[in-house]
């Protein structure tokens, strides 16, 4: 296994799987990641990271019911382990550290 | 295309789907645990894409996300136990297959049978096609060697593309090119009888020069490659050669005498491997012919001295040819601008094209086309497929049989993919027990294709290597793959269920229009092939029958070889049966040529016109028919000639006197800047082959070419015994060279063995497939008869009549094979009518005879086989059938 590090892209992929709370699975984590930050999230890298997350054990997954949807085939819910929730909290930790040692950060100044 | 899509797909009653394939190839690469979410998730783009992009659009990119998954981590890993599986099963596969195969003898011969026959002349084609292709290998420079070959145009004349070319290219490239590594200059004709004291040998050579060793691998035994060819008149001989010159003796520094000159053996090369593009008795240097010349006649190293001279190079590994080639192209223009009225282009060709590679002009040894190879491979592909179309028939006609067995080992656990790699090892198990066989006719075959023309055994000569036994065993395995694929796909697909509850309710006969056009094609071919041999055949006596405008008939043609022509007339003319002696250059007819170009009036239109040296006895041994004028009249010395006689084509070409024979007569010509005058014109009279037009051809007077032919014309009724006083005369004047002496007849039936040998090849191929295809049949008529036993019997104890059974029984059969004459005539027959006959000028009709009368025979045998087999089943005493059950 990878070090436990979470990747910029995992990280959002994680979080939009806590948002999502009951609904996550891949299409919906897609759409979600797409209306968040505005960018085309490809069917193809979302698969992969989630698979990588699961691998990493910070996520967990489960077969939802089965309907006559999606051509008869079941979705696969996923769900933030605890480990998932102790990585995304000190990924927070980490980045409000170091934005609490910037001094009188403002946007005006870098325009 | 794509609304087309859609709209055919709105029109259905359900929405689109994906495409199958897609699906199919997901199902087949993707883990189980990922597949079903993944396939849900690309299901649900697919509906969103449909609406939003269409259904072209939504499919396309269905397609490229099942392509895009195909990811390490969705990949199934291989199925180890499975393999495992397969593996400890083998023993019962064998030993299945085996009792299969023994229990069903007649099929199994068949199979085995026809298999071996088609594999043998596969064989045959891998062992060709691997000697074609190994030639030259020996020479260890050969991928850097290349050969100077030329393009010349004479004015208005059609491009010539020669195998040889100018010394002077030669000298430039060794002067002038940079990153040429090494060159070498050969020249050929050098011809002569070689003395060693009292022995005498006609020897043949070529003149190499100092570099020769190091462009080409031929080692030498005896003396130093590098100074070898160096001094002139230095020979170096080949072993056999030498043998036979010097017998044991060593050679090195032993002269040898032709004609008055004196030369001294400098080496002794190991004879020419049998797979080289380039062979020689012996090798005289290159610094002979300049000695003997001065180096300042221009004609003889001028730009356009292109016939005898071959210019081989070698570049540096790391140059490239192109870039050489670009020199030489501008050679060619340089020295193109300082002669007149000719275009003469050099180019680089790689040495190993020099053997298989286009047909050139003047090549110095065997060259073979690369399409010839192809027409056989596709010939031999042709009938192995046959052969397997009768292995997939007849197992998918039996499957009712092995069906049991397939049902009991799928409810054992057998998986699909068992069973197909079960049915697929036993059919390459026929396959190479097949080979087994088939080998054994393959050596037959060998001997039989070698002794087919002198130019085969010249060319190949089909030994065997371990590469060569490897490639017959992969072959082997291919055809088992192919053969069984259909058969193993079919039987993999079997439900074990219904199987067992109920043999009679498979679909065994859902395949059965498979089976027919197999069937079809199987005889279509056959019938191809025994038309084009008929037709072949009937082309080949009409080439030998054509009236070539004289006659040819008891007339033996003697070749000179540089005697004196007068002195063995004067011999001959002793002979009571001999009654007519003439002299000419050369014989017409034959395929050889030989022009010149011929101006009338205007200085500026000069044409090729054919041509040969007769004296005045020529015309009337021929029986060549003069339209105006008479044969000549003056006998005039060698260069002192004044007279020409012409044919009808010279008067059209020229417009001379208005095409009128007799105006003609005495009208002045200019060949070779001499004014002849014509004296008679000829009825056009073949002086090609066949497949060339009448063109314009002169006979010009001479009495002496020390080169060239008596024409003697004998009326014997005791060949033999006149063939014996001939060799006789010859003898008392040239002890040293054997008579060589031909019946024209004789020898246009050579210049036609090409011919021969096709028909034999296409014969005996039509052979083998007429051969496979009514195996195939006979397996197929037998089956079908032993499933319908039953049915015949009923039928039989209502009251059906034996000749309608019979009917009842063969109708299917006898419908495929008119089928597959309605298709395979109109094919034959467009395709000689526009492809193959038009390439030659004359030839005869293609007869409706030729194309029925193979029909005929294959219908014969067709009937034999179904009427033979249907009248057994119809006799058979039906209560016997029944009771049995």
């Amino acid at each position: 296994m990878k070090g436990s590090n979470l990747g910029e892209f995992e990280e959002l992929v994680l979080l939009t799987i806590a948002a999502l709370v009951n609904d996550a699975y891949s299409v919906a984590v897609c759409d979600e990641l797409e209306k968040h930050t505005g960018r085309a999230a490809k069917l193809g890298v979302v698969h992969a990271v989630l698979n990588r997350l699961e691998e990493k054990g910070l996520v967990k997954s489960r077969m939802g019911e089965s309907t006559s949807a999606r051509g008869g085939k079941r979705k696969r819910y996923y769900e933030v382990t605890h480990t998932g929730k102790v990585a995304l909290t000190k990924a927070r930790e980490v980045r409000e550290s170091l934005w609490n040692i910037i001094p009188g950060f403002n946007l005006e100044g870098s325009i | 295309m794509k609304r087309f899509d859609s709209q055919n797909d709105r029109s259905e009653a359900e929405s689109p789907k994906p495409p199958r394939w897609a699906q199919r190839l997901i199902r087949w690469y993707c883990r189980p645990d990922l597949l079903e979410d993944l396939q849900g998730d690309l299901n649900e783009y697919f509906a969103r894409n449909l609406k939003a992009k269409g259904a072209g659009r939504a499919r396309l990119i269905y397609c490229l996300d099942a392509l895009k998954f195909f990811r390490p981590y969705t990949v199934r890993k291989p199925d180890f136990l499975n393999l495992f599986i397969h593996w400890i099963m083998l023993g019962s596969y064998l030993k299945t297959s085996r009792r299969s195969l023994v229990r069903n003898k007649l099929f199994s011969f068949i199979n085995i049978f026809g298999l071996a026959v088609s594999m043998s002349v596969g064989l045959l084609v891998i062992a060709l096609t691997t000697d074609l292709c190994s030639y030259d290998d020996f020479q260890v420079k050969k991928d850097r060697t290349y050969r100077v070959i030329t393009t010349y145009q004479d004015r208005d004349q059609p491009i010539m593309n020669f195998a040889s070319t100018s010394v002077k290219v030669g000298k430039k490239i060794r002067e002038t090119v940079a990153g040429v590594e090494d060159v070498t200059i050969l020249s050929n004709g050098f011809s002569g009888d070689a003395h060693v004291g009292e022995k005498v040998i006609p020897l043949e050579a070529l003149w190499a020069d100092h570099s020769f060793f190091r462009v080409f691998t031929f080692p030498l035994l005896k003396g130093d490659p590098s100074t070898a060819l160096r001094e002139p008149y230095s020979l170096v001989l080949t072993e056999k050669t030498a043998q036979k010159l010097f017998g044991k003796a060593d050679p090195l520094g032993k002269f040898v005498r032709f004609d008055t000159l004196n030369y001294v053996v400098t080496g002794v090369a190991k004879d020419v491997p049998k797979l080289s593009h380039m062979r020689f008795e012996a090798l005289i240097s290159f610094a002979t012919t300049e000695a003997k010349q001065p180096r300042t006649d221009s004609k003889v190293y001028s730009w356009d001295n292109i016939w005898q001279n071959y210019v081989y190079i070698v570049l540096p590994s790391t140059s490239d040819p192109a870039s050489v080639q670009a020199t030489l192209n501008k050679l060619s223009r340089q020295e193109n601008a300082a002669i007149k009225n000719k275009k003469i282009t050099v180019a680089l060709q790689p040495l190993k094209e020099a053997a298989l590679g286009r047909k050139l002009e003047n090549a110095i040894g065997p060259t073979i086309m690369p399409i010839v190879v192809w027409i056989l491979g596709g010939l031999a592909f042709i009938i192995i497929l046959s052969a397997c179309f009768n292995y997939t028939n007849l197992s998918i006609a039996r499957s009712l049989r092995r069906s049991r067995e397939v049902g009991i080992r799928k409810i054992n656990g057998a998986l699909k993919s068992h069973v197909l790699g079960q049915f697929m090892a036993e059919s390459v198990i026929i396959a190479l027990l097949a080979l087994v066989f088939s080998f054994g006719l393959f050596l037959f075959l060998r001997t039989q294709f070698l002794a087919l023309d002198s130019h085969i055994s010249d060319l190949v000569s089909l030994d065997l290597s371990p590469k060569i036994s490897l490639y017959f065993v992969v072959m082997a395995i291919a055809v088992g793959l192919v053969a069984g694929f259909f058969p193993a796909l079919f039987f993999s697909r079997i439900n074990a269920l219904q199987v067992i509850k109920d043999v009679s309710t498979m679909k065994v006969f859902r395949h059965v229009s498979m089976r027919k056009a197999l069937i079809v094609i199987q005889y279509t071919i056959s019938l191809i092939f025994i038309a084009t041999t008929l037709i072949g055949y009937n082309q080949y006596r009409g080439f030998l029958s054509f009236d070539l405008g004289f006659t040819t008939e008891n007339i033996l043609n003697i070749r000179l070889q540089q005697n004196k022509g007068n002195l063995i007339k004067k011999e001959l003319a002793e002979i009571p049966e001999v009654r007519e002696i003439a002299q000419s250059m050369m014989i017409t007819s034959l395929g050889s040529i030989h022009g010149t170009s011929m101006k009338y009036m205007n200085p500026d239109d000069s044409t090729m016109v054919w041509l040969n040296f007769v004296d005045e006895h020529y015309l009337p041994v021929h029986n060549h028919k003069l339209v105006a004028g008479k044969n000549f009249t003056l006998r005039p010395k060698k260069g002192e000639e004044r007279e020409v006689i012409v044919n009808e084509q010279v008067l059209k070409r020229f417009n001379i006197a208005n095409k009128d024979p007799q105006k003609a007569l005495g009208k002045m010509i200019t060949v070779d800047g001499k004014k002849l005058a014509i004296v008679g014109v000829l009825k056009d009279f073949h002086y090609g082959t066949m497949d060339k037009k009448i063109e314009p051809v002169m006979f010009r007077y001479s009495s002496d070419e020390p080169w060239g032919y008596l024409n003697v014309r004998i009326s014997s009724t005791d060949l033999p015994a006149t063939m014996a006083s001939i060799d006789n005369a010859w003898r008392r004047i040239d002890r040293i060279h054997p008579l060589d002496a031909k019946f024209y007849d004789d020898q246009i039936e050579l210049a036609y063995s090409q011919f021969v040998v096709m028909v034999k090849v296409i014969g005996f191929i039509a052979f083998l497939s007429i051969c496979i295809a009514s195996l195939g049949l006979f397996g197929m008529v037998v089956f079908t008869t032993e499933t319908r036993l039953k049915e015949i019997s009923i039928r039989k104890v209502l009251g059906a009549s034996e000749s309608g059974l019979i009917y009842l029984l063969s109708k299917g059969f006898l419908s495929m094979l008119l089928i597959a004459t309605f298709v395979a005539l109109p094919v034959t027959y467009f395709f000689f009518d526009q492809v193959v006959l038009t390439n030659f000028a004359y030839h005869q009709p293609i007869g409706l005879s030729e194309l029925l009368a193979g029909v005929m025979i294959v219908m014969f045998l067709a009937f034999l086989l179904i009427g033979s087999q249907t009248l057994k089943a119809a006799r058979k005493n039906p209560a016997n059938v029944l009771k049995s059950e």
